[in-house]
């Protein structure tokens, strides 16, 4: 038997395990995490960097969010800290030992959904 | 049944006491960011449709420069701390696997260095 060949998680969910809330919205934390960690750190950075460098600096950044392709990479940041804010915050919950049944998981899963779509839509309402 | 004294099986083989320092530390550095991204959060309302001089004024209000330092350092050690997980869990290749460590760790204290230099420049006025 060749060990390497057998499927690894997250790579079950879609062609061996059926996708379901619970299994989607645990690898989409990773997913987020990657992307703020790789995309919106840097882009904080850059920011904080334009602040701290001057007018003209501070300008090109400004034009960059301004850009619809800016628009689009702060939008799925946004979405991203939103939604790993609150899923951070469920997982905090378990790790406390609560709300560990089936039903508090998916209870909870739909809310991280829900304030994770308000929190994300205030916050693109006043950036841009 | 083994005959060697329990002490020397134990000896070097036992824990290091330091298993859960990783799962600890992005646990910390989870409760320590929710209460910095609150910030973050109401950062933008403060900053939305800001200029560079009302952005900088801002930045430079000691109070929002140790919070906007603290979000650095945290949030960067916090997403080494995941990264770091998410490459062990993913790459098996053992080259790879350790490049991509020392880049992530690597990145991370940079970016860390970088933000304390440009907040502290911001806010000392340089």
């Amino acid at each position: 038997m060749n060990s390497t060949k057998r499927p690894i998680s997250p790579f079950m969910i879609g062609p061996h395990y059926r996708p379901q809330l619970t299994s989607v919205l645990s690898i989409t934390h990773r997913a987020t995490g990657v992307l703020l960690s790789v995309v919106g750190a840097p882009l904080m950075l850059w920011w904080i960097a334009a602040v701290a460098g001057g007018p003209q600096s501070y300008q090109s950044v400004v034009a960059f969010f301004d850009h619809w392709f800016g628009t689009l990479v702060l939008a799925a940041c946004l979405a991203s800290l939103s939604y790993h804010l609150f899923n951070g915050i469920r997982h905090l919950i378990w790790d406390s030992g609560r709300a560990l049944d089936l039903r508090s998981a998916y209870t909870g899963g739909w809310l991280v959904l829900i304030a994770t779509a308000v929190l994300t839509a205030i916050l693109l309402g006043i950036l841009t | 049944m083994s005959m060697t004294n329990p002490l020397a099986r134990a000896r070097g083989h036992g824990s290091a006491r330091s298993g859960v320092h990783h799962w600890f530390a992005q646990r910390a550095s989870a409760v320590l960011l929710i209460f910095l991204v609150a910030w973050l959060i109401y950062a933008a309302f403060a900053l939305a449709g800001a200029d560079h001089a009302e952005a900088r004024a801002f930045l430079g209000q000691p109070a929002n420069a140790a919070a906007a330092i603290l979000l650095v350092v945290a949030l960067l050690y916090h997403a080494m701390l995941g990264l770091q997980v998410v490459i062990e869990d993913y790459v098996h290749q053992p080259a790879a696997e350790i490049v991509l460590h020392f880049l992530v760790r690597a990145g991370a204290w940079f970016g860390m260095a970088l933000g304390i230099i440009q907040l502290l420049k911001i806010a000392l006025g340089a």
